[in-house]
Parts: C-alpha cells; sequence; structure tokens
C-alpha cells in the first residue's frame, strides 16, 4: 500500500510501539475525561437545588409540583423514580430475551437470505430516531391500548416502544459477540454429538457471556437514558402506577417536559434528576459487573 | 444422562428461536408498514386515482424535488436539501471525533492494561455510566461546553462533538469486546515470530476484530441519526443550507419531531422526512460495512 | 525504555486543550464580525420558533448579507440568553413575568386557549363549573355531563407552561389540584392523544386544534361562555382565553434588532402568521 513508504512506517519498531501505546493512553485518558466532564457538570447545575432545597426533601415531599423558588413548591422525586426504574426493567428483560434469540436466530438457525434480511432490519431498527418510535406508540400503540383500557398512554406503552428501541442494541451485539466465539467450540460440540439446540444454548451462550453482558448493560443504560419516546407514551402522571395500564413519569421526561419552562431552583431540580439518573446507573452497572464475575474474555 | 423433562424444553427452546424474531419483525413492520402508509402520502400527485406510468413520473419528480429544495412554509412545504447536508455534516463530524477516541481507548484498554488493573476497570465502569446519561443532560453539557465554553454557538461542530461524546461509550465496548474476542495465543504467535505491537495491533487484531467493529460502528451511527434531544441545544433549529461547520444546522430527526410535535399540519412531511432517514440509514450503514471491510480485512463479509 | 506515564498523562491534556484553542479560535474573531454585523440570534419558546423562522427568511429576503438564526429551547431559555447576551432577541409564549420587568417586551401575536373532545363524543358544551370539576376530579364519568357512560381521560400539560397558566387562571382550578390521567408537553401532542382516545378531554392552542380539524383530525373545539372556539373570535376579541406571543431584548433594541421586530409586528407578515394558525396583533 502506498503509505507504507511514509515515514511513520519507516521508524524503528520498538519507538512506534510507544507511540502507540502512548497515543492510546492519551486518547483513553480524553474519554475519561469527558465522564469526568459530565458528572461535574449535573453536580454544579444541581448544587442550587441540592443547597436550598436539600437532598432529603426529593425523596419525602408529597408531591412534584417545582416552583423557582425553593420553599412554595414540593419537590418529591420517587413516583418518577419508580417510573423510571419499571419502564427500564419491563423493556430490559423484554428486549434481552427477544434480542439474544434474535441473534441465536440469524446466526444460528436461519438460513443465509433470510437471516440476511432479518439482519438488515434489525439494523434499520437502530438508526430510527426515538421520535417516529414515540410517534408510532402515540398514533398506534396508545390508542390500541385505550381501547382495552384508559388511558392508554401507560407503562405498557413505554416497554413495548422501549423494548423496540433498544432490542437492535442487544441483537446486534449479541450477534457480534457469537461471531467472536471460535469456531472450534461449535464444531467440537458438533463432533460431540449435540443438538443444535444443546451447541448453542449450552455451548456457544456461555462462551459468548462477556459479550451477552456487554451487550445488556449497554441496553439498559439506553433503556434508563431515553426521553423522546417515553416522553410521548407514557402518560407523564407522577403516581407510582398500581398496573402496567397505568400511566407514568420517568425523570427523563421530567427534565424533557419542563427543561424549557423551568426558572431557579425548578431548573436547578431538574439537574437533580439527571443526578438521580446518573446514581441509578451507576449502581445497575456495579452491581451488574458484581454480578457477573470471571468470564472468558473476562472484561469486567 | 436423560433428564425427563430435556426434550420439552429444548423443544421449547427451539420454538422460541423462531418466535423471537417474527415477534421483533411482525412489530418493526407493522411500525414501517404505518410509516410507509402516511409518509408515501406526502409525494403522491395530487389526483392520484389510478396508478399510471404519468403517476408514477409524477411520483419520482415529487420525491427528487423533496430532497433538493429548501423548506418553505415552516418545513410542511418545499424539501429537506440543507437539512440533509447538515444531518450528514453533524454524522461526519461525530464519527471524525469519535472513531480515534473510540478505537484508541479500546485498543489501549485490551492490549495494554492488564485485565484487572484499576485504571482499566474505572474507564470501563465510567463509560458504561455514560451510557446511561440521558440524551437531554447531553444536549444541556454540549451547550455548556462546546457551545458557551469553548465559544462554537450552536454549530454543526457542537453539535457533531456532543454526539460524539454519547456514542463514545458504545464505540469503546464493542470494540474492546472485538479486540478481547482475537485469542491470545495469537498475540503469543505474533510475539514469538518477533512482530512489534504496532504490527500485532494492526496485522492480527484489528483486521480480526473487523466484524465486531463494523456492528459497532453501525450502532454508534444508528444512534448518532437518531438522536433528537442533544442536538436542539448543540447544532440548533436554523434550516437554512450550512456554509461552514460554524453554521447552525438542523439534522433530520430534529426536523421530524418539529414537524410531527410542533408545527400543525406538518405531519405529511413528517413521516416523509423520516422515510427518507430509513433509506439514508440503509445507505450509510452499507458504506460503513463495507469501507471498513474493506480497509481492514481485504474482502467482503461472510455472515 | 516504556513511554512513560506521565508523559502520556500530559499528552492527553495537551490534546484536550488542544481541541479547545481549535474551538476558541474561530468562534473569537470570525464569530465576532459575524455578531456585530450581520447575524441575528433569536433562541426561546418552540411555539414562536416556526413563526419567526418564517419572519426571519421575509427579513433576510429584504436585508441581502443578514442572517437571522432561530433556535430552540422553551421560553425560560429564551430570556437566560438574552440576559446573558447570548440572543439578540428572546422568543417567549407568554407574558413577562414578575421578576423579568427590566426587560423589554414586543408582541407578535395573538393565540387562543380552548377546550377540546373527541368529534364522537356527543357533548356538545360544558359550563366553566364542568370543566373545573373534570379537572379536579369531581366529575369522573362523561354520564355526568350529558355524555356516554364512561370514564373521562383528563389530559393536562406540563408544569410551566403558559397554556396551563391560563388555563388554571381562566377556570380558577388550582394546578395542585388537577386530578390528570395524561400529561402532555406541546399541542400537538395534545391534539394527538385526543384524537386516539374517545373519552379524553384536553386543552390545547386554538389555531393548531382549528388547523387540525379542518384537515381532519377526529376533535372538535368547546365553546366558551357562549363563546365559539376559532381563531376569528380570538381576533375580534370577544373569546376570553388568550395568550400573546412576544419578542424579548434585554436593552431598547436599535438598528438592525429594532428593523426586525418592526418587521414581525408588521402588516406585511401577517399571512405569515395567519399560516401559523396564530391571530396577528392588529
Amino acid at each position: 500500500m502506498w503509505w507504507r513508504n511514509c515515514r511513520l512506517f519507516r521508524l524503528r519498531s520498538a519507538t512506534r510501539d510507544r507511540m502507540l501505546i502512548g497515543t492510546s493512553r492519551a486518547l483513553a485518558c480524553v474519554s475519561a475525561l469527558v465522564v469526568v466532564l459530565i458528572v461535574a457538570f449535573l453536580i454544579g447545575e444541581s448544587a442550587p437545588a441540592l443547597a436550598r432545597v436539600g437532598p432529603v426533601r426529593f425523596f419525602t415531599d408529597e408531591s412534584w409540583h417545582p416552583t423557582a423558588d425553593a420553599s412554595a413548591g414540593s419537590f418529591g422525586l420517587v413516583p418518577t423514580l419508580v417510573g423510571t426504574l419499571l419502564t427500564s426493567a419491563g423493556a430490559i428483560a423484554l428486549a434481552g430475551g427477544l434480542g439474544i434469540l434474535s441473534a441465536a436466530f440469524t446466526r444460528f438457525y436461519a438460513p443465509r437470505r433470510l437471516a440476511g434480511w432479518y439482519a438488515l432490519m434489525v439494523e434499520l431498527m437502530a438508526g430510527v430516531p426515538s421520535v417516529v418510535y414515540g410517534l408510532w406508540g402515540l398514533m398506534v400503540l396508545v390508542p390500541l391500548i385505550a381501547a382495552v383500557r384508559p388511558p392508554g398512554a401507560s407503562l405498557l406503552a413505554g416497554i413495548v416502544v422501549l423494548a423496540l428501541m433498544i432490542l437492535p442494541t442487544v441483537a446486534l451485539l449479541a450477534d457480534a459477540a457469537f461471531a467472536a466465539v471460535p469456531r472450534d467450540c461449535v464444531t467440537a460440540a458438533a463432533a460431540l454429538g449435540l443438538t443444535r439446540g444443546a451447541s448453542v444454548f449450552r455451548v456457544v451462550v456461555p462462551a459468548a457471556r462477556s459479550g451477552l453482558f456487554t451487550a445488556v448493560v449497554l441496553a439498559s443504560a439506553r433503556a434508563l437514558g431515553e426521553t423522546m419516546a417515553v416522553l410521548m407514551v407514557c402518560g407523564n402522571v407522577v403516581r407510582i402506577p398500581r398496573g402496567v395500564f397505568d400511566p407514568v413519569r420517568t425523570l427523563t421526561a421530567t427534565i424533557a417536559l419542563e427543561m424549557g419552562y423551568a426558572r431557579g431552583d425548578h431548573r436547578a431540580a431538574l439537574f437533580v434528576c439527571g443526578l438521580v439518573l446518573l446514581a441509578a446507573v451507576t449502581i445497575l452497572v456495579a452491581t451488574a459487573h458484581a454480578a457477573g464475575r470471571g468470564r472468558p474474555h473476562g472484561t469486567t | 444422562m436423560a433428564r425427563p423433562d430435556a426434550r420439552w424444553s429444548a423443544r421449547a427452546l427451539e420454538a422460541a428461536v423462531w418466535i423471537a424474531p417474527a415477534i421483533v419483525a411482525g412489530m418493526f413492520l407493522w411500525l414501517l408498514g404505518d410509516l410507509l402508509a402516511r409518509g408515501v402520502a406526502a409525494f403522491l400527485p395530487r389526483e392520484a386515482d389510478a396508478f399510471d406510468f404519468g403517476a408514477a413520473i409524477e411520483l419520482g419528480r415529487n420525491i427528487v424535488a423533496f430532497l433538493t429544495s429548501a423548506p418553505e412554509r415552516a418545513g410542511r412545504g418545499g424539501g429537506i436539501a440543507p437539512i440533509l447536508v447538515s444531518t450528514g455534516l453533524i454524522l461526519a463530524v461525530c464519527i471524525a471525533a469519535a472513531l480515534p477516541f473510540g478505537l484508541g481507548t479500546a485498543l489501549f484498554l485490551s492490549e495494554f492494561v492488564p485485565l484487572r488493573s484499576r485504571f482499566g476497570t474505572l474507564v470501563r465502569r465510567s463509560l458504561d455510566v455514560l451510557a446511561g446519561v440521558p440524551s437531554i443532560v447531553f444536549g444541556l453539557f454540549g451547550n455548556a461546553l462546546f457551545c458557551r465554553l469553548l465559544g462554537l454557538r450552536f454549530s454543526i461542530l457542537s453539535g457533531g462533538l456532543t454526539l460524539a461524546c454519547m456514542v463514545l461509550p458504545l464505540l469503546i465496548r464493542t470494540a474492546e469486546e472485538s479486540f478481547r474476542a482475537v485469542p491470545i495465543s495469537q498475540r503469543h504467535a505474533a510475539a514469538a515470530a518477533g512482530f512489534s505491537q504496532w504490527s500485532t495491533v494492526f496485522r492480527i487484531v484489528l483486521p480480526q476484530a473487523a466484524p465486531g467493529l463494523v456492528a459497532g460502528l453501525i450502532l454508534g451511527i444508528g444512534r448518532a441519526l437518531a438522536e433528537t434531544a442533544a442536538l436542539i441545544f448543540t447544532s440548533g433549529y436554523v434550516d437554512r443550507m450550512p456554509g461552514s461547520l460554524l453554521d447552525s444546522g438542523r439534522a433530520l430527526s430534529i426536523h421530524i419531531y418539529d414537524l410531527s410535535m410542533n408545527v400543525p399540519g406538518g405531519n405529511a412531511h413528517a413521516y416523509a422526512s423520516a422515510l427518507v432517514l430509513i433509506v439514508l440509514l440503509v445507505l450509510i450503514n452499507a458504506a460503513a460495512r463495507w469501507s471498513t471491510m474493506r480497509l481492514l480485512h481485504g474482502q467482503e463479509r461472510r455472515a | 525504555m516504556p513511554f512513560p506515564r506521565l508523559a502520556s498523562i500530559v499528552l492527553s491534556i495537551a490534546l484536550a486543550s488542544l481541541i479547545a484553542a481549535a474551538g476558541c479560535a474561530p468562534g473569537g474573531s470570525a464569530g465576532e464580525a459575524l455578531r456585530r454585523g450581520t447575524r441575528i440570534t433569536l433562541t426561546g419558546s418552540s411555539t414562536v420558533a416556526p413563526l419567526m423562522s418564517e419572519i426571519g427568511k421575509r427579513f433576510e429576503r429584504r436585508h441581502p448579507g443578514v442572517r437571522v438564526d432561530v433556535q430552540t429551547g422553551g421560553s425560560s431559555r429564551g430570556v437566560a440568553d438574552v440576559r446573558d447576551g447570548l440572543a439578540e432577541i428572546g422568543m417567549i409564549s407568554r407574558d413577562l413575568a414578575a421578576d423579568e420587568a427590566d426587560l423589554h417586551a414586543f408582541v407578535i401575536a395573538r393565540d387562543g386557549v380552548c377546550v377540546i373532545l373527541h368529534a364522537e363524543n356527543p357533548v356538545a358544551s360544558l359550563t366553566n363549573e364542568q370543566v373545573a370539576g373534570i379537572y379536579t376530579g369531581r366529575i369522573d364519568d362523561w354520564s355526568d355531563v350529558g355524555g356516554p357512560d364512561a370514564p373521562v381521560t383528563v389530559v393536562n400539560k406540563a408544569e410551566g407552561r403558559s397554556t396551563l397558566e391560563v388555563f388554571t387562571a381562566y377556570f380558577a382550578i388550582d394546578p395542585r389540584e388537577i386530578r390528570a390521567d395524561i400529561v402532555i408537553g406541546d399541542n400537538e401532542q395534545g391534539i394527538k392523544t385526543i384524537a386516539g382516545n374517545r373519552h379524553a378531554i384536553g386543552y390545547v392552542s386554538i389555531g393548531a386544534a382549528e388547523y387540525g380539524r379542518e384537515h381532519g383530525v377526529p376533535i372538535k373545539l368547546l365553546p366558551i361562555d357562549g363563546v365559539e372556539a376559532s381563531v376569528r373570535r380570538v381576533a375580534d376579541g370577544t373569546f376570553p382565553l388568550s395568550r400573546r406571543l412576544h419578542l424579548v431584548t434585554a436593552s431598547p433594541p436599535r438598528g438592525l434588532v429594532q428593523e426586525l421586530i418592526d418587521f414581525a409586528q408588521s402588516l406585511e407578515v401577517h399571512d405569515v402568521v395567519e399560516e401559523l394558525s396564530f391571530v396577528p396583533t392588529p
């Protein structure tokens, strides 16, 4: 190739190695810096509310009626937090199972052409904007649910739409994880006389645990952080739902709905929502990592 | 060691493997069908009673006009040409910024750091957390950092850089997984043969990790194109054809949101724009896959 | 010898500052020139944004070389950006609040707020007490107000929206007492929600509702205090529920900014205002 003649490639290999390691370390530092900056940003913007409202009130106040002046309003976040957790948990349960099964389907069960089309469809799903999912949910799904049980905009609608949105993440990453399992495993299983089902679910899946794990963690994080689509279909009522047909509000929807019109302590309180969400994600990531130790490829 | 219920559970699992994609495909095709029905209506010629050759030509002409003209009447008339350009530029900035950082970090985490090192674990965990930050917070963060602090104001550059921050965790984690999937025996063999680390990375690890990298890149592109809330505060709302990266430009997802949720009567064009976005997505994904495999693997992808 | 760890940390800081410097440079000189002479930035309410976007385009055609950049972010952001000097003009979909008296506001359009029901709901009108009763939960079935035997689905707007404030002020409802089944953000979301639920009630901008109804969306607008809910009634002042859309500046406007504001208030853009279903100022 023409670029092989340039100076970079004529350096001594030891120097090149050092450059490679140094540069990649630098890039990794900057990437880590982004996280630090965002957390600093969130803390900085929410500081006024934390100081004037106090962290305790966010969990003990009766309702969510924030005002620009901290003393006048109420800032209870518990129902909203519950809403976030329930929608995301439901979506993960649905999308995790369906996604991994989809990936197994494309890689091991489906005939080549069908697998190709299905994979293309999943890639498409990954790029459809949340607005479009939300629109479909609002115009098609919610009226359908409303016909069964009003109001229609509900936890169920949120779970379905969110599951559809994060499924491509799970499916594509699970597929990559399956692809990464060495072919020897599969051929060895066949040689031992295992049925296809056994070789997929008892050999490949355990071998791909690490990648599957990453897939589910990333998808859960995405679900927790989704804003637009849940805003359109969940109903946004600040109340702990008593069933899947009840409306819920998520932390992200609160931020999106009120940020444009909030001033003073109200605005800072919205950033506190962001902080609470970040804490939830951190706890999720920490427990997930703690729960799944010791995997092949072994990324923690 | 035959277990009494092994057979029905195995059969149930086999059934599930076929039912799951059927459900997924069913739901998505339902959505796509709804999109098509409402979106094509915007392109159809006025008096389209019988679908004849003239109507087909008219349809094609409408589509071309839509893709090449500027928006009028707050987007309910005209086309989306400047918006397509802005979207493309934002995506380009995002990938150009995210790729080096993503690949570099992933390489560092997989090749140059011991598996259980504190630094490596810290970086990984914080990236997982980053993946959960809501898009609107990214938008406000991007606004504070790129638009205000760095003085870029509402611009395509701000939007692209903010999106780069958003897709970074995705790129890094998938790239790292792909690198780690390359068996360590190959690295040992390379070392035994006298390869430098540079050569090991570029000749052995990267080419084999290519399919996984493609998956990560496609997911990243998809995420970037689908983003709305983050771009409202960074690349902005202006629907003029951008003159430079420092101009504000409206992304396709924001245009769809504005037309469907903000402007009365914008529905038809919102759906039409969504259809264009999906076609764009197919093209970009194909290009991403082809170029990655070409660059790294030197051959077409095998399923 | 391995690449010193310290050196690579330094390198990463250098990289970050390089990006920062690259960002600052063009933003400094070129940005200044643009801002001083030829670019007017407006931020604020997403309701006003499409209107000012179209007015801005007309203004650009008359003044070649001038760029009118319209951004969204909500009324409060409009006020904040104008105060911080990040925008020359702010757009708000309400009147100035008490603590915003230092700003200068200019009305550019009016917008009515009306109550809407699904088109197939037989109820033709509601008294003010009935509306208040429905929204506070005292009335929870359509049969109590002459409608079918079905529970009411109450659609409310999110906190802080000016339509909510106008609505609750007129019907004398305390926002905290509202028992909503669905909370929405934008007008179109409200319209789509009600169009999909035969037993829903909500309130949105009159212009948006009228436009929707004329284009086949299954909703109907209820009269308030006997006055028909239509853009015409808002225009002649007989409709009781309305809000005004404003442009705000931090200091008395001069030069190009003054010209833009005058243009936005002039007769020449009345057709743009009406096309977006608002009522032009007389």
